[in-house]
């Protein structure tokens, strides 16, 4: 084969890969369909990987067979942590793409010296600021994530002024560079300059904003990789990069929305702070309460019941003595569903991945807006781990902080139930309305040994 | 304006699009999963890294490559497996009701 045959067949190996790649992303509109998803996106990622090593450019295997091992010993534990750690595994996984999208820029810069075109060097050098500051701002969230660093928001005064001028300064570089591409001592320090925006953008945001967060940076990294496309004219990588870069920003868009958020707001306005003095103000008022057993008679007498859960649950590790409360309601007759908010989890869609691995079938998880409709005609709406996703005051309180969030309808059943461990004040320390009304039961405990005692009371085989 | 720019803008538009559409109508059940795939899918910057790893220029850039080789396909190789352990875990009712 001519060399001009072979780099078309390259080309085309591409070109198929990418086809898969969109195939694989509508595979995704349906859980039944889902699987065919991965198993097409695997066959156009390994196309592409043999015909790259097949073609003529690759003239020296040793470091490149030992780093694709070195990176499936990474890889393969990555893909195999427990559902509770995806989201941190996710911060990684962006942190690494950013890595590597930053680095091949960086040595393409350092391949075409000193010949740089000055649009090569602006395409290069804006790559470059977005891949490092993805990486690290990526590092910073898993660190949270995983509880290695704290989850509330780190602030000092002045501090969005600092993280401007840093990114400024990044800017300023990098406009040098493109002057003069050939002043190769700017560009380490464009780097680390970049590397140092990342950080200090995701330093000051909560937990709480964290599905928020995940998702902008997947969004970030999927524009590095497009934008390394563009430096080395390689279409598969803008097409990948713009499939994961519009999937994460529609990603971040139902995440703000869901927390009647704006982009600004989540990156610059270190939520949960000002909220504190507004929970401390409250009296305290009488809560209605109930025992394991009483729980279970009301349960038992219903027969329509929706489960909301939140990220409390999981902590709790309760979703598996959900799972026994959901078999011994079913197997009663209760009409058992779950109404999980988009923020519920600490990453889009982390509630159902925890509830489809307790054994939950998908076709109980039900979304925010299928499920309001349902809760009119419910006769118990059992609360678990969640707190702001439920309060009222989103609804009807126009100074409470989170006024406007969409919320599910948990006051609109006829009896709440809500298990938490004490009436302190969640997340962003805002008080819920929910607690004080005639209809909810305060249902104090650990949720799981909660739950375990629920079940038992049903007859399943929960012990507490 | 080099040429290229211009057509790799096209390519790039027109994806986005076709992104925006198809990851539209991904269910909400799935948006977990759908990150880690994206994320598998955008691994394969690891094209790009094997050549800059592979075509032995300089010391400094086989370094560069051979990381950026190590962390994409690390990311290629978890992503797929774990969206597919995520996926294979959405289960229907066993038995519907009437």
């Amino acid at each position: 084969m001519s060399p001009d045959a072979a780099q078309n067949l390259i080309h085309l190996t591409y070109l198929v890969a990418v086809a898969l790649f969109i195939l694989a992303l509508k595979w995704l509109s349906s859980p039944a369909t889902a699987r065919h998803g991965v198993l097409g996106g695997e066959i156009g990622a390994a196309l592409a990987v043999v015909a790259t090593l097949a073609g003529a450019e690759v003239i020296e295997y040793k470091w490149v067979v030992a780093a694709l091992v070195a990176g499936a010993v990474v890889g393969v534990p990555l893909g195999l942590v427990p559902m509770t750690a995806v989201p941190q595994r996710t911060a990684l996984s962006h942190a690494f793409g950013a890595l590597a999208a930053a680095l091949v820029g960086s040595a393409e810069y350092y391949a075409r010296l000193p010949n740089v075109s000055r649009f090569g060097m602006a395409e290069i050098a804006l790559e470059v600021i977005i891949g490092s500051l993805t990486l690290t701002g990526s590092m910073i969230a898993a660190g949270k994530l995983q509880e290695i660093l704290p989850q509330r928001p780190i602030t000092f005064r002045g501090q969005n002024l600092v993280s401007l001028s840093v990114l400024g300064a990044a800017v300023a570089i990098a406009v040098a560079l493109v002057v003069h591409p050939e002043n190769t001592q700017l560009f380490p320090v464009m780097v680390a300059v970049a590397l140092l925006f990342g950080a200090l953008l995701v330093t000051p945001i909560g937990g709480a904003d964290m599905p928020t967060v995940i998702s902008l940076l997947n969004s970030y990294a999927g524009l590095s990789a497009a934008l390394l496309g563009f430096v080395l004219n390689s279409k598969v990588l803008v097409v990948a990069g713009a499939l994961d870069g519009s999937s994460g920003f529609i990603l971040s868009v139902i995440m703000c929305r869901a927390m009647n958020r704006s982009f600004t707001n989540v990156m610059f306005g270190a939520f949960g702070q000002v909220e504190a003095t507004a929970a401390a103000a409250e009296e305290k008022r009488p809560v209605r309460s109930a025992t394991p057993e009483e729980a279970a008679a009301i349960l038992a007498s219903a027969s329509k019941v929706i489960i909301v859960p939140g990220y409390g649950m999981a902590v709790a590790q309760a979703q598996h003595k959900v799972r026994e409360l959901y078999d011994a309601m079913t197997k009663r007759g209760v009409d058992v569903k779950f109404g999980i908010h988009p923020v519920a989890g600490r990453m889009p869609g982390h509630m159902n991945v925890l509830l489809a691995e307790a054994d939950i079938p998908y076709d109980k998880l039900l979304d925010m807006e299928t499920v309001n409709g349902e809760f009119p005609e419910t006769d118990v709406a059992l609360v678990i781990g969640a707190n702001d996703v439920t309060n009222p005051a989103a609804r009807l309180d126009r100074s409470s902080p989170i006024y406007g969030m969409p919320i599910l309808d948990v006051d609109k059943a006829r009896t709440a139930m809500v298990i938490k461990r004490s009436l302190n004040p969640g997340f962003a320390g805002i008080d819920n309305p929910l607690y004080y009304l005639d209809k909810t039961l305060m249902l104090f405990g650990d949720a799981k040994a909660f739950v375990a005692g629920i079940v038992h009371e049903l007859g399943g085989h929960g012990h507490p | 304006m080099p040429a290229d720019f211009i057509s790799n803008l096209y390519v790039f538009v027109l994806a986005a699009f076709v992104g925006f559409e198809v990851i539209r109508r991904v269910s909400p059940l799935l948006h977990t999963p759908l990150m880690s795939l994206t994320n598998a899918l955008d691994a394969i910057v690891v094209v790009a890294a094997i050549i800059i790893a592979g075509r032995h220029e300089t010391a400094l850039s086989t370094v560069l490559g051979v990381v950026a080789v190590a962390a994409s396909f690390s990311n290629m190789v978890g992503g797929f497996l774990i969206t597919d352990r995520m996926l294979r875990m959405f289960k229907l009712s066993k038995t519907k009701k009437p």
